[in-house]
């Protein structure tokens, strides 16, 4: 089986390197499979979470921020955050969703809801894949 | 001359003193270590993004407001400074050179604003009476990305706004331990882009390339600001090092000299007894 090598980068460091059949992930317009041999692209990635196969095993990563350029034999993920589901902080993001949703609730105008909105999605996400594990 | 005990009272002193700065150098250089590769861990993404922003720049005609340089009516500084002193020269470096860029440049208090980092640039341009649009005190020895991002996305921000039109960083660039100059470096709008550096390979975008780089540029400003900050996080540790290492060599010349006349001191007084002694003992005969 043909596979490609999936790297994972933060601006706090790399977080995976390895390589992979297939990846799956969500771009801003829709969900996107890249299998060996893609075609070069370039694609913002959502508040989402990317799904790297091998064999019959498939390792989730939470992404925030990122995007997605791929080459033939290579995919590279740049994002502001990834975290592997052993590495998420599920009472932080348990927490940060609540505090999110409360915020939504409220009627206050000074409320910036563009913001809460995306903590809440990014807590969601977080958690969502931490009960993969 | 001062009497034994005040000598001796300040060799204690001096030594208790050595001490604390001999510790002190020390943790600066294990912080120094932990920066040092923070600002390694960051050199991957901050190429991959340089690499890609660039390689778009160079395929398309495509235009954003980033790299455009349009009037500039406002500009923003960025100052990067520590919350303590006991730094060396670290960031008289740092104030000196916001101050005189702006004494140069410009003329009224319209003209710019200040976002500043570490309690010296807070505390600088209150007394000077600079406008500040943003500050930050408590950074921590080793900030994560986390930390930065919401000052780096409301500062790139007020860049889209038009509230600046010009945002530059000023921060000590760290060259080696004994070494850190103080920068300035222009991040926003995005100037003489690298693209020599961009691979050939022509990419496809999805969905196009203007929106691409409506995401991709925010994000290159601010991953921009987070590696000057951990250039400057370097560079203060291997500051406040080198300060504390020169102040712990200035305590043992200080000590040396201060066991000289300590000897000395002793000498004379035992010497004068002596005299003492055998002056009243040849009295007697």
């Amino acid at each position: 089986m043909k596979t490609l090598t999936v790297s994972v980068v933060t601006p706090d460091g790399p977080v995976l390197e390895d390589t992979y059949e297939m990846v799956s992930c969500k771009a801003e317009n829709g969900e996107l499979g890249i299998l060996p041999g893609h075609i070069p692209l370039v694609a913002p990635l959502a508040i989402s979470s990317v799904r790297l196969k091998r064999d019959s095993s498939e390792d989730k990563l939470a992404i925030n921020g990122g995007f997605l350029e791929v080459r033939p034999d290579k995919v590279t993920i740049l994002a502001q955050s990834a975290e592997k589901p052993s590495d998420i902080d599920v009472a932080r993001a348990e927490k940060a969703k609540d505090r999110a949703e409360q915020r939504l609730r409220s009627n206050d105008d000074h409320i910036d809801r563009l913001r809460a909105e995306l903590a809440l999605r990014r807590a969601a996400n977080r958690l969502d894949v931490a009960q993969t594990r | 001359m001062a009497s034994l005990r005040d000598i001796k009272k300040r060799i204690d002193s001096t030594s208790k003193m050595k001490k604390i700065t001999k510790a002190m150098e020390m943790v600066s250089a294990s912080k120094m270590n932990k920066a040092e590769q923070n600002a390694k861990a960051f050199v991957p993404y901050s190429e991959k993004m340089q690499e890609v922003v660039a390689s778009i720049a160079k395929h398309t005609d495509a235009t954003h407001p980033m790299l455009q340089t349009r009037e500039v009516k406002k500009t923003g500084y960025i100052a990067i400074t520590s919350d303590s002193g006991l730094a060396g020269a670290y960031n008289a470096n740092i104030l000196r050179h916001l101050n005189n860029t702006i004494q140069k440049n410009h003329g009224s208090r319209d003209e710019y604003t200040v976002i500043a980092i570490g309690r010296m640039a807070v505390d600088f341009c209150k007394k000077r009476g600079f406008p500040v649009a943003k500050s930050i005190i408590g950074l921590p020895d080793q900030p994560s990305f986390a930390f930065i991002k919401d000052m780096a996305t409301e500062t790139v921000q007020m860049y889209s706004d038009q509230e600046i039109d010009k945002l530059i960083i000023i921060y000590n660039h760290y060259v080696s331990a004994i070494s850190q100059v103080a920068t300035a470096n222009q991040l926003l709008p995005i100037e003489n882009m690298d693209t020599t550096t961009g691979t050939s390979s022509q990419y496809e975008y999805e969905p196009d390339e203007e929106e691409i780089l409506a995401v991709l540029l925010p994000q290159y400003a601010e991953s921009l600001i987070y590696g000057s900050l951990l250039d400057a996080k370097a560079s203060e540790h291997a500051a406040r090092m080198t300060a504390m290492r020169s102040a712990s060599d200035n305590a043992s010349d200080l000590i040396d000299d201060l066991s000289l006349t300590y000897n000395r001191a002793r000498q004379a007084a035992i010497t004068q007894e002596i005299t003492e002694i055998v002056g009243g003992a040849s009295a007697l005969e």
